[in-house]
């Protein structure tokens, strides 16, 4: 249903407007990155991509691109700031997160540009909910310079074959290992619990495995704590991409279908466990990022996505 | 013994448990109090603490005829005689406006979701049937307006002009109040009430009328400051 509530009125121009025929299109994707308080957005003609970080260690990206919405307009060439998903999840699902087959909640956005606030007008049956959230200056992000040509190791799953794993690992265990080899086991999964070591293994001619390129041994450690909260962009997912580079810095690329069939990307970059006691390993320090690069850096990703 | 009551029928024991369930998530405790043909909750904190109270009522024809029997033995403080005057039926404040509640599935929803921002919320409403829940915090601030309400029209006693007429239709009566209140309230409703109201007088209290039935339930929620 369209939505019919107009942006502030007097002529003033938002930096970034947008409009969204169903709500649930963008809080399922910002729930599956939610693992802190706040979040950096950026919205480039491209779309919008909402930035969560912990602990210098690991970074979830939620990419809602243009074409999802139904009106999509950013006046200058990119446009940042940082605020609170938890506030602004609570706004966009204000009429609640059930939903009536249907029926659905019609959302505008508007945000004038750097100290204003972002003003949310969302719409369902007939009843107005008028949102005001401010924001504030932008963090700097980690750039975990994570392009094709680096790649040492990379393997494209079904994510139902994940989902059981992910949901029951073992948190006693510090660590996650993850094995990713040319030869036997292929794709290992390990956890060193209090019970015990798990291994689950994933032959590279498995139903569920699509695509298999792996050039090297690798055997990497990240912290559990760090990449639980991966798990709500797997369950949401139809299909998930697995990716090393030399330094073992580890990228997961989820594919999600939304309620309309259409994709959206959710990605989480982590560092190796620098407790590690293996000896190859050289911690690299991730490089700071964040300048005039947005626009590219978020085409490439949607480009990565499809290879 | 001074009273005895049974209930057998199944659907009039669901009925009454449905109705404990919606008090208890108001109070801890409460009066009871027994007539002929009416039974009366009854919780009144002190309004003057900003303690919400209290009165539902039903009557006897809910609550008849048998199959199993349980027996439990509730300890009660018996109320004596000379203080049954601090336990009378509340009498309809002098409100400001008097409105419909939209639909309780909603307000709900909206109101759990203000809980997780603000710790009071403001209920504004007019005479033309708008409503707005209201919450503001430093970091964000969120109004949800319904339309359309309609306002119960209000027959006044010996002819008297209450504070309602002669209103601007536009004008709104507001009370600032503690959300988790208004929160309990509408948590403990799991039925749709056959009529649900509510009274504001301006800054002062939100009185809420939910009727079923056989049961009506009235809230007092004293506006802070």
């Amino acid at each position: 249903m369209p939505f019919s509530a107009q942006p502030p009125a007097g002529g003033e121009r938002c930096a970034l407007s947008a409009s969204l025929d169903n709500a649930r299109h963008l809080s399922s994707l910002l729930r599956a990155v939610h693992f802190q308080d706040h979040a950096t957005c950026l919205a480039t003609a491209s779309g919008l991509r909402v930035t969560v970080e912990d602990a210098k260690c690991i970074q979830a990206n939620a990419f809602i691109q243009a074409e999802i919405f139904q009106e999509f307009s950013v006046q200058e060439e990119s446009v940042m700031f940082r605020i609170s998903l938890s506030v602004l999840l609570d706004c966009l699902t204000i009429f609640g997160t059930s939903s009536l087959p249907g029926t659905s909640t019609a959302l505008r956005m508007c945000y004038r540009g750097y100290g204003y606030p972002l003003m949310l007008f969302l719409e369902e049956g007939g009843v107005v909910t008028v949102c005001k959230i401010n924001t504030q200056e932008p963090d700097e992000l980690l750039d975990f310079d994570f392009c094709s040509t680096k790649v040492v190791n990379k393997i494209i799953l079904q994510s139902e074959g994940l989902r059981e794993a992910f949901a029951e690992l073992d948190m006693t265990s510090e660590v996650l290992q993850i094995t990713m080899s040319p030869d036997k086991p292929y794709f290992r999964l390990s956890t060193f619990g209090n019970a015990g070591s798990a291994h689950l293994d994933y032959p590279r001619d498995s139903d569920l495995m699509e695509a298999f390129h792996c050039n090297q041994t690798q055997t990497n450690r990240y912290k559990v704590s760090l990449l639980k909260p991966s798990t709500k962009a797997l369950a949401l997912s139809c299909k998930v991409s697995i990716r090393t580079d030399a330094q073992g810095f580890l990228s997961l690329q989820y594919m999600i279908r939304n309620e309309d069939g259409q994709i959206c990307f959710v990605e989480y970059y982590c560092c190796p466990d620098e407790n590690i006691t293996e000896a190859e390993l050289i911690m690299k320090d991730p490089k700071r990022g964040g300048g005039g690069d947005e626009e590219k850096h978020l085409k490439l990703h949607f480009y990565e996505m499809l290879c | 013994m001074r009273f005895r009551a049974k209930i057998v029928d199944l659907a009039c024991l669901n009925h009454f448990s449905r109705i404990i369930n919606t008090i208890a998530k108001l109070a801890k405790t409460c009066i009871l109090r027994l007539t002929v043909c009416k039974l009366y909750f009854i919780l009144s904190d002190k309004v003057a603490n900003g303690g919400a109270s209290m009165w539902c009522e039903l009557s006897q024809p809910s609550l008849s005829s048998s199959s199993r029997i349980v027996t439990h033995d509730i300890p009660v403080g018996v109320i004596p005689r000379r203080m049954w005057n601090d336990f009378r039926e509340p009498s309809v404040p002098d409100f400001d406006v008097s409105i419909y509640l939209p639909v309780l599935k909603t307000m709900k929803s909206v109101v759990e979701r203000m809980k997780n921002l603000s710790n009071f919320i403001v209920i504004e409403a007019n005479l033309s049937g708008e409503m707005n829940l209201k919450i503001e915090t430093d970091l964000v601030s969120v109004t949800t307006h319904f339309k359309d309400l309609g306002n119960p029209p209000w027959a006044s006693e010996d002819g008297c002009q209450s504070s309602a007429q002669g209103r601007d239709l536009e004008s709104m009566a507001e009370a600032r109040i503690d959300i988790k209140k208004l929160q309990q309230l509408l948590a403990g409703q799991q039925v749709n009430p056959t009529k649900a109201l509510c009274n504001i007088v301006h800054k002062r209290i939100v009185h809420f009328i939910l009727l079923h039935e056989e049961v009506s339930l009235q809230y007092f929620i004293p506006a802070i400051a």
